[in-house]
């Protein structure tokens, strides 16, 4: 079992990963540059974190471009499991794996908190060793994270239950308190058609390590570790 | 000596350009001393900019060298771009604190980006990746709508910049007083971790190696930025605002990773930002370190437009620039690694065995110093230091004699009125907006006593904060000086960690002043004593003198910046209190102690500042030996493993540090009962709002009780209990003499802190057009 985290310019983030996933998970895991045009037969790509390329022009619209993200589109395209998390998020929408788009917090600045995120999904390869309705907690650092999409995508992501996370308050309810940028349905995470790419604004890697507090995102990578081993 | 002529199209050298350069008759003789005839252009500007304050603390080196800069932790003192000290485990911490002040006065976005994008590179060029960032902020009352203007366009500024490179920011202080209205102080440290064995300073050395500048290409803003942060504030600074330079934290972060690399390769023998004065600054100042000449041609320069000059190459401020001296026949690997990055390099001069500074164009000779002389040659001085009699007449005053305000007969209101204030209340308008969590070693973040940072790989951490009270060092510079020291101490000892050095940052206003110069040697003298107590050596800094306006100096604001190391994580403490029945106890005496005949009492206080709009009277003693034996029984207590929760008692005095024990953590407030009464004679303000040093709040099982307090006694510390934790309570009950005891329901206290600053920030026309502006700049 091999994750492949890729370093764009400006990726801030894939440290995290890096660690998150050798430290905590015992896995292995590679650095996947990206100018970089294979995969090094890695079996998970994880997009991080960061402002690639500045998140000049737009998050992640120039990074969509980088000659890495050929290969991550056929890894997705084969059914390989692709983690974006919040810039790879925004990356990963940009570069059509994933639909809607993340633009500016409704608050207009960017949010630095620990969040509660609601499972709304087990059946994912991303999610099945949490319980659905599970109250996580979650670290966020983003200033373009509020998710939009139309309502006919939005529809299809509750009807395929391919919303992973939705933000929540300490209870598990969904209210506009708890929702930290104004993300249309409360939606912190959602699923490609397919199942195997997961884009999410919160930081499941900073939330692995019980010295830094509830180490509530482990079960996120376990729950890949469980599905590759099959 | 290469013949040396003005520069066709160059001005003239009249006495008018001298002064605009800022150097007085006598600095200006020097230089043709120094030189043997009159100087060119070029050469003018280089002198402006390496012998401006900024650049050469010419009033203020005499006093610095008087600092203890020296103990077995420390591995790098002042002198370089960061101090060093070990932590063990062959791992060492670069760190320093550097001002961003008239930058941030005039344009507060850029001025506070710039300056956290500044004080990293000083820190990732010692070779250390940077881990953690904090900022020691100062502004005027958030009444007045510039204030807001700057308070929200320097919180976005940094935000902005440190969360795009990717280093958390994890404490400080911001601090509200009318005395930084028209110039706020934008102080920015950065903490770095490295191997102690990859420790690289910079110092030009090998005779023939190349000089290399990497990063971004050279344009024409922040010309004279230097010259600039050393002169006072006026009417006309607006009209500098183009010497502000603009920050780029995408290439910064492209910068701190290739510079990382080259470091780690071994192509390289020496690297230094260009900061302040560019160019001129960082060459001059490596060959100085290196004893050896250089020469640089400008015309090598990467530049990012046509038609620039010698003098503007040279004393350019772009940011996001290195200067590298590679060995010779490596220039290859270098541009290599550069190119990955897709950053720029380019040989632009050689190290020298001539004993000289040559600068040309092409093949033409525009500067030409003899050895070092451009640096060392730098005059010095020691102005008249008289205290003012204004100053000496407001710490006079008896503050006892303060008539209390009818609406205090209720001690909610006061309560209410002294967790409102902006200097008291929750930051978290700022923090929220910092990334504090990336690169996950954040164990405490905003908001604590001091941040944790746990120290990957080992089972240690290292606990950072600022600190600095200016209205204390106003009315009372030496000891204000000690308590700055003193608290940035007990706040990094109340997470658990042993002080280990400072940096300090000392923001003062014009030294040719005899008043201001008095603050400065007297603060600089207090300082020495505290770090000598607590051996906390002083591993470098920054001076931002002419801190002042047409209105004024600045409170003279010597700001600490405190490094710590916690040996075992499992003695990481929180501030606020968690578990039921636990026993508050006071380390230190609750009234302060009676020190060279001064006891303390409301002097210097938030509260008179807050209630009554008063800054006078003698702020508290501190005695730097007497904190030493506090920080060392508060550690033993928590290596014993007896303290669950252990706080700061300072600001706003002891009812303002209880009442944060109970509801600084929001989403899980705690109740308590406190007894006061064996206090029941003394006025109830002075008992919860006089700011005694030398006393933190603990809380402890009770079979711990015993043990806790044969340390203190062991330590010549009195323990004093002072009441429990009611875990399930919503209240804060204070008990003392019959008829002013109270209850506080925890509520109100949470409303009154955390909702202080954003009732007055969020929907402020100021801080939307800040974020609109920025909206702009960053497309």
């Amino acid at each position: 079992m091999k994750f492949g985290i890729v370093t764009f310019p400006g990726s801030n983030c894939d440290y995290d990963a890096y660690r998150a996933v050798v430290d905590q998970l015992g896995a292995q895991a590679a650095y996947l540059w990206h100018k970089a045009d294979d995969l090094d037969g890695v079996d998970v790509v994880i997009l991080p974190g960061g402002f690639s390329y500045g998140d000049y022009l737009r998050a992640g619209a120039i990074a969509r471009f980088s000659p890495i993200m050929r290969q991550v589109g056929e890894h997705a395209r084969r059914g390989g499991p692709v983690l974006a998390i919040c810039n790879g998020f925004q990356i990963a929408c940009e570069a059509g794996l994933l639909p809607g788009a993340l633009v500016r917090n409704a608050g207009m600045r960017f949010v630095s908190d620990v969040v509660h995120l609601r499972v709304e999904s087990q059946s994912t390869m991303f999610t099945s060793e949490y319980a659905v309705g599970s109250v996580l907690r979650i670290p966020i650092a983003h200033g373009e994270g509020r998710y939009v999409a139309d309502s006919s995508t939005l529809a299809r992501l509750e009807d395929d239950g391919h919303i992973a996370f939705r933000y929540c308050d300490a209870s598990g309810a969904i209210t506009d308190d708890s929702n930290p940028n104004g993300s249309m349905r409360g939606i912190a995470g959602i699923l490609n058609d397919e199942g195997n790419v997961l884009g999410m604004m919160p930081h499941p890697e900073r939330a692995v390590d019980p010295i830094l507090g509830q180490p509530d995102g482990l079960l996120l990578f376990e729950s890949l570790l469980a599905r590759m081993a099959v | 000596m290469t013949k040396v002529e003005p520069r066709p199209g160059d001005p003239r050298i009249t006495p008018a350009l001298v002064a605009e350069h800022g150097l007085n008759e006598d600095e200006f003789k020097r230089l043709v001393d120094m030189l043997g005839r009159e100087p060119t252009f070029t050469e003018l500007g280089i002198i402006s900019a390496l012998w401006s304050e900024h650049c050469s603390y010419k009033h203020s080196r005499a006093l610095l060298k008087t600092l203890p800069a020296e103990g077995p932790q420390v591995l790098q003192g002042p002198g370089e771009n960061a101090g060093v000290v070990s932590v063990g485990d062959g791992l060492a911490v670069a760190f320093k604190i550097e001002s961003h002040n008239h930058p941030s006065a005039v344009e507060p976005y850029q001025g506070a980006a710039t300056g956290a994008g500044g004080i990293l590179r000083d820190v990732f060029t010692m070779g250390a990746r940077p881990i953690a960032m904090l900022n020691s902020l100062r502004f005027g009352s958030l009444d007045s709508a510039r204030v807001r203007y700057l308070f929200a366009g320097v919180v976005k500024g940094i935000g902005d910049y440190g969360n795009c490179v990717g280093i958390p920011t994890v404490a400080g202080e911001i601090v509200f007083d009318d005395a930084y209205e028209t110039n706020p102080l934008v102080n920015a440290m950065c903490v770095g971790v490295m191997k102690e064995s990859e420790l690289i300073t910079a110092k030009a050395e090998g005779i023939g190696n190349p000089i290399i500048a990497v990063g971004a290409r050279t344009g024409r803003d922040g010309i004279h930025g230097a010259s600039f942060a050393s002169e006072d504030l006026s009417e006309a600074s607006d009209a500098k605002r183009p010497r502000v330079q603009v920050g780029d934290p995408f290439t910064e972060k492209l910068l701190l990773e290739a510079s990382l690399e080259l470091i780690k390769s071994g192509h390289i023998v020496a690297i230094q930002d260009m900061g302040a004065a560019g160019l001129t600054s960082s060459s001059a100042e490596m060959a100085e370190r290196g004893e050896v000449g250089v020469t640089i041609d400008v015309t090598k320069v990467p530049v990012r437009e046509q038609g620039m000059t010698p003098y503007e190459i040279l004393l350019s401020e772009s940011q996001e620039r290195m200067l590298v001296v590679a060995k010779r026949g490596h220039e290859d690997a270098v541009h290599a690694i550069l190119t990955r990055w897709d950053l720029t390099s380019a040989v632009i001069g050689e190290v020298i065995s001539e004993p000289v500074y040559r600068v040309t164009e092409g093949g033409r000779v525009v500067a030409e110093f003899p050895g070092s002389r451009l640096v060392t040659d730098c005059p010095r001085y020691s102005p008249e230091a008289r205290e003012s009699d204004e100053i000496a007449r407001l710490r006079a005053i008896d503050v006892a004699s303060v008539a209390e305000l009818p609406a205090e007969a209720d001690p909610m209101w006061t309560l209410d009125r002294m967790l409102s204030s902006p200097t008291i209340a929750s930051k978290a308008w700022a923090y929220r907006q910092y990334d504090s969590t990336v690169r996950t070693n954040t164990v405490i973040g905003p908001g604590g006593d001091a941040a944790v940072l746990r120290l990957r790989g080992t089972n240690r951490a290292i606990a950072v904060k600022t600190d600095c009270n200016g209205r204390y060092v106003y009315l009372s510079p030496r000891n204000g000086a000690r308590i700055a020291v003193c608290e940035a101490a007990r706040n990094v000892a109340c997470t658990g960690a042993r002080p280990l050095a400072i940096t300090n940052c000392l923001n003062f206003g014009n030294p040719k002043r005899p008043e201001n110069f008095f603050q400065l040697s007297e603060a600089i003298a207090g300082m020495g004593e505290a770090c000598r107590a607590l051996d906390t050596p002083v591993t470098g800094g920054n001076v931002s003198l002419y801190n002042e306006s047409p209105s004024g100096a600045v409170y003279p604001t010597p700001v600490i910046g405190m490094v710590g190391l916690i040996d075992d994580i499992a003695h990481i403490t929180p501030a606020t209190w968690s578990v039921d029945d636990d026993v508050i106890v006071m380390l230190g005496e609750l009234l302060g102690e009676v020190l060279g005949g001064v006891r303390s009492g409301l002097g210097g206080s938030e509260y008179l500042a807050r209630v009554h709009g008063v800054v006078a009277g003698e702020p508290p003693p501190c005695d730097p030996v007497l904190e030493r034996d506090l920080i060392n029984c508060l550690l033993e207590c928590i290596r014993e493993g007896h303290v669950r929760s252990a706080h700061d008692c300072s600001d706003g005095g002891l009812g303002v540090a209880l009442a944060e024990c109970a509801i600084a953590n929001r989403d899980r407030p705690v109740g308590a009962v406190i007894d006061l009464s064996a206090w029941s004679d003394v006025p109830l303000r002075e008992l919860l709002y006089n700011e005694s040093q030398g006393r933190i709040i603990i809380t402890v099982p009770e079979s711990s009780l015993g043990r806790v307090a044969a340390i203190a006694v062991g330590h010549r510390v009195s323990p004093m209990m002072l009441g429990r934790v009611r875990a399930a309570s919503r209240d804060l009950v204070i008990q003392t003499a019959a008829d002013r005891s109270f209850i506080a329901p925890l509520d109100r206290l949470a409303a009154a802190y955390h909702d202080a600053i954003p009732g007055i920030m969020d929907g402020s026309a100021e801080s939307a057009a800040v974020l609109e502006q920025a909206a702009v700049t960053t497309v």
